[in-house]
């Protein structure tokens, strides 16, 4: 398909603006004026129309397709959600209105929602408070470790080093660590799939600053002797680090705050049902025990005596700005609203149905896969192909295959402790049919491994492209139409 | 699996010539066949110092980062900027135009640190005998 | 009844009895008795319609009627709506990440134009596919220029947004970053000041244009001090000023960062947001973010891949350029699509439109007396007057009279209570500029 710019001609534009009303035409000095006119590309409004709907028809989504990609929790996002993104009185208002003297009675409304969040938040996961500003998942992240750091600076633990985490789990969780300036110590799993007891202890040392961990984690596994853990690293003054991405599992089952956890960030774009945007815009609010509610960061969302809401900027021991404003606000709006639907029994509904359709997909899977730990799973199942790899058909191989079902593929080669592995998250919003003819698709994927290894080469044969070479991309650097 | 008799090896897989005072390194097949298409080398500077078995620089493929290790302490006094443009020479002729470094050394007596090419084929040998295959417990 | 659950009871027990489970509560086991919640004290759910009610409620207890003239990096601008029709498709919003690059090709292209529309405008060789807003953005760039020289010392003109800059010092706090603020003179960078900062321990050089007061420079002769002394430097920009301000590119800056929300985002109560950032080729591999790469399939058909990840944490893990694993795929997609609407020549008299407005607005409130335009250098759409009051209860009054006057520089800057920043776009009407006068004579009673 052709670039904007291959379809642009001199002289079109898909946007009339408004003709000069005021008596000045303003000349600036040549050196303040760029040579030439920025080269984008001038298109009518309908050819713009029709190349983004166009490309919108080369995505797979979850509107159109079964999108069971394991830890990213997929669910159905309800449309009612974007209309009220869309209300006049959030969409147009701005961000430094009560930043006004008295500003904040300009958006009472807004800060409500944030504030409301937070509480549901709170109860949901057991924390103390919570700040809704981190803007992705892993920028949620990169606050509680902050979070962890000034706590530790203030307490006066100056030998704090290590942070630990499973070998399960995901790559953000290492790189924010060493972000923030703490070397990573990694725990292997035992043959369940859960953090091997015997191994932590071995590696706890006062030196440990915390452990950060997804529960459950990404074995799609719950590991039992969780709140043991807590204990373990709070008797070194460890911070407990609960990385919210798996917390589909356990809504109403378990909260975070009762199993020891002191700090947790959620993903409001897979608990919470809010898009992914294509990878974006996510939402990442962190959630904090008493102990650690002094570092949050400014500005907070309080309720004054007099029942109004206010920003408060004046804590002396906050981490400070870690973003421009009060969070993504969009998204938080939108899982607001999700919430207020679902209400407590629609939050334990969401655990209680993600957690069986994930249960029955493993059963229907698990004599056409190798299976990585062979129990009850959670919100997830986790599949190895390494018996297709006997007949050289791979993980992403079965990906491709799905592909051409209108099927998107499970998360594949991750975690990185299973070997090809393949990681299916089917969510609860995914009804009981729609799993079957997944299933159906993965076992005749299995039966052709066997039959006729090699037609997986030659696959995905149903879309615009198939088998991009990444080598070339990552070779020739080509990242821009102008160079 | 290829492996020139007269130098020296690693067990992380780099090679080392080391001609009058001046050690050529590079990566060894094994390596690069592990490695997969190389799609960039990130270079040392020159004058860069390296103690024996120090990261000495990484090498990207699509979907990896590996960093490689100085089979010797020394100073680097030249690199091959050839990899620069062209990548994939290492993945085609690791042994000679695939060299990436040249180092000048500071101790002959670590060359009893690194393995021979009978020693490194042993190890090479003893690799395979250790891979348990794609098994996923245990 | 729970309308995003679509398994019936009769579907629950067939699905347990191929499970072999009796119950749901069997699928449970592992989390103990003892684990159980200790309160999840939450009320019932509501019906869309009484969502939908209360939170339209919610939405009018906010207050958006007043004319618009505050800004601070902000923009009140127009969205047309093929951008808000566009990215309301499922197709788009509802995708994931493209790690399927055969089933994403739509993401990918998008941002990949996105990527090359970033380049356009700014004159850099290679953009990133988005990072989360400017201000990150911009921490982000400060790392890459730590990362590139091996320094730590970072000179900063006082012209750089102060919202940014809290952002700088927060992330900071445990790296040994040294920051050295030099304030601006006249309104525009210091030269004489900065060139005194500036050292061979300076790992950069961060500059705004126009800088947070309105105020329009050419950098280039600073940027060749900076460049002297190893220096790399950023430049922080406000898109739509680009479509008549010399480039970064052209003053030879090295990383250039920026807040995309004026491309078509509504103002959203601060986000989602768009951060973006480009920069020279030869710096490609310190980029942190998504990059999205050209090549060919297997057949040899043009198409577009996640490139470059060997320096992404999913692979680099505590090695990885930066934690970033989000980008704000539909936000860079909504800017696309304004940016491919508006073109070459659009964006150019968008510029001129706001431009214009601003220094009418400008001109007619210098006649006031006791409003003090800083006149000392030119402004691009927005400007600094000093009143002869409290600026915040000259806001109060005019809030009254229908007006959102601006943004109060005393909030962010010690000494500055009698400064108003204010901002005009290319919605603002002569006739609401004329009535924003008049409102404004009477509050100061001249």
């Amino acid at each position: 398909m052709k670039l904007t710019f291959e379809q642009s001609a001199a002289g079109r534009q898909g946007v009339k603006l408004p003709a000069s009303d005021v008596p000045v035409k303003v000349v600036l000095a040549a050196k303040y004026v760029r040579a030439n006119a920025a080269p984008l590309p001038e298109m009518s409004e309908l050819d713009v129309v029709r190349h983004f709907t166009r490309l919108s028809q080369r995505n797979f989504s979850v509107d159109a397709n079964f999108y069971p990609l394991g830890s990213c929790t997929m669910k159905y996002n309800p449309k009612f959600t974007e209309k009220l993104a869309g209300l006049s009185g959030f969409a147009d208002l701005h961000p430094l209105l009560p930043q006004l003297r008295g500003g904040e009675k300009y958006a009472q409304g807004a800060l409500e929602v944030i504030y409301e969040c937070e509480r549901w938040l709170c109860e949901i996961t057991g924390m103390k408070a919570y700040t809704m500003q981190p803007l992705a998942g892993a920028h949620g992240e990169l606050t509680g470790i902050m979070l962890m750091a000034a706590y530790h600076k203030a307490k006066g633990n100056t030998n704090k080093k290590f942070i630990i985490v499973p070998d399960s789990a995901h790559g953000t969780n290492p790189a924010s660590a060493a972000v923030a300036g703490y070397s990573i110590i990694s725990v292997p799993s035992d043959k369940r799939g859960v953090m091997d007891l015997a191994k932590l202890k071995a590696v706890l040392t006062p030196e440990v600053a915390g452990l950060m961990m997804t529960c459950p984690d990404t074995h799609g596994v719950f590991n039992p002797q969780i709140d043991e853990i807590s204990r373990l690293i709070h008797s070194v003054d460890g911070i407990m680090y609960y990385d919210g991405a798996n917390l589909n599992a356990i809504l109403g089952r378990a909260r975070p705050g009762d199993l020891g956890f002191d700090v947790v960030h959620l993903n409001l774009h897979k608990t919470f049902a809010t898009p992914h945007g294509g990878g974006g815009p996510g939402s990442g609010p962190v959630g904090v025990t008493e102990k650690l509610e002094p570092f949050l960061p400014i500005s907070r969302v309080v309720k004054r005596a007099d029942g109004v809401l206010a920003l408060d900027y004046n804590h002396a021991d906050s981490i400070g700005y870690i973003a421009s404003f009060y969070g993504a606000f969009g998204i938080i709006l939108r899982a607001y609203a999700y919430m207020l639907i679902l209400g407590r029994e629609g939050l334990k509904q969401t655990a209680d149905h993600a957690v069986l359709n994930a249960n029955y997909l493993l059963h229907k899977l698990k004599g056409h896969y190798q299976v990585a730990f062979d129990r009850v799973c959670m919100h997830e199942c986790l599949f190895s192909a390494s018996k297709q790899l006997e007949r050289g058909v791979h993980a992403i191989d079965i990906a491709k295959f799905l592909i051409d079902r209108n099927i998107h593929p499970p998360t594949v080669y991750f975690p990185l402790t299973v070997k090809e592995a393949i990681m299916v998250e089917p969510t609860e919003t995914e009804s009981r049919e729609t799993l079957d003819e997944f299933a159906a698709a993965m076992i005749e994927a299995a039966e052709l491994a066997q039959k006729d290894p090699e037609v997986f080469h030659f696959l995905p044969r149903t879309m615009p492209i198939s088998r991009p070479d990444e080598t070339k991309a990552a070779r020739e650097v080509k990242v821009n139409f102008f160079a | 699996m290829e492996i020139i008799e007269r130098f020296l090896y690693t067990k992380e897989h780099e090679w080392v010539n080391i001609e009058d005072n001046i050690g050529t390194v590079g990566i060894t097949e094994y390596a690069q066949s592990a490695l997969g298409d190389i799609t960039y080398v990130e270079l040392p500077g020159v004058d860069k110092e390296v103690e024996q078995f120090e990261q000495l620089l990484s090498v990207e493929s699509v979907k990896s980062a590996s960093d490689i290790f100085s089979p010797i302490s020394g100073r680097v006094i030249e690199v091959n900027e050839d990899l620069a443009d062209d990548p994939s020479i290492l993945n085609r002729y690791c042994y000679d135009k695939g060299w990436i470094v040249k180092i000048e050394m500071v101790d002959e007596d670590e060359t009893s640190n690194l393995l021979t090419a009978d020693e490194y084929r042993n190890y090479l040998a003893s690799l395979d005998r250790n891979d348990t295959g794609d098994s996923v417990e245990d | 009844m729970n309308p995003y659950i679509a398994n019936t009871p009769e579907d629950v027990r067939l699905m347990l009895e191929a499970v072999g489970a009796r119950a749901i509560d069997d699928l449970f086991v592992d989390i103990q008795p003892r684990q159980s919640p200790r309160s999840f004290d939450l009320p019932a759910g509501l019906s869309e319609y009484e969502v939908v009610r209360h939170i339209s409620a919610l939405s009018l207890k906010n207050m958006v009627g007043p004319v618009p003239f505050m800004g601070g990096g902000y923009y009140d601008h127009y969205v047309p709506a093929a951008c808000s029709a566009l990215i309301s498709r499922g197709e788009f919003y509802t995708a994931y990440t493209p790690y399927q690059p055969e089933c994403a090709q739509g993401t990918l292209q998008a941002l990949y134009e996105f990527q090359s529309c970033i380049c356009a405008l700014t004159g850099m060789e290679v953009a990133n596919a988005s990072l989360y807003e400017g201000g990150t953005a911009l921490y982000e760039a400060m790392m890459m220029a730590v990362r590139l020289t091996g320094r730590k010392k970072i000179v900063i003109d006082g012209g750089v947004s102060p919202i940014y800059r809290k952002i700088l010092d927060s992330y900071t706090h445990s790296l040994h970053i040294v920051f050295v603020e030099v304030p601006v003179a006249h309104g525009q960078a210091d030269r004489a000041a900065l060139v005194q900062a500036l050292d061979d321990q300076t790992a950069a050089l961060i500059l705004q244009n126009p800088n947070f007061f309105g105020t329009i420079d050419d950098h280039t002769d600073i940027i060749e001090k900076a460049h002297a002394c190893g220096a790399l430097v950023i430049e922080s920009v406000y898109p739509v000023s680009l479509g008549l301000l010399k480039t970064p590119a052209e003053m030879n800056a090295d990383i250039v960062t920026g807040e995309g929300q004026s491309l078509g985002l509504a103002l959203n109560f601060g986000g989602p947001y768009l951060g973006f950032m480009a920069t020279r080729k030869k710096f490609i591999r310190q980029l942190p973010g998504r990059i999205v790469g050209e090549t060919v399939d297997a057949q040899g058909r043009r198409c577009f891949v996640n490139t470059l990840q060997a320096r992404e944490q999913h692979i680099r893990r505590e090695k990885a350029t930066s934690n970033i694993c989000t980008n704000v795929a539909l936000c860079a997609t909504q800017a696309t699509i304004f940016m491919s609407l508006i073109g070459r020549q659009g964006l150019r008299q968008l510029a001129q439109l706001n431009l214009d407005k601003a220094e009418f607005l400008k001109s007619r409130l210098s006649a006031l007396k006791g409003v003090e335009v800083k006149r000392s250098a030119p402004t691009f759409n927005e400007f600094t007057v000093r009143l002869p009051r409290n600026a915040n209860d000259v806001i109060e009054a005019m809030m009254a009279r229908g007006f959102a006057a601006g943004f109060p520089l005393g909030r962010y800057y010690k000494g500055m209570d009698d400064y108003l920043l204010i901002a005009v776009t290319e919605k603002r009407t002569r006739d609401e500029m004329l009535a924003y006068c008049q409102a404004l004579a009477e509050v100061l009673g001249v």
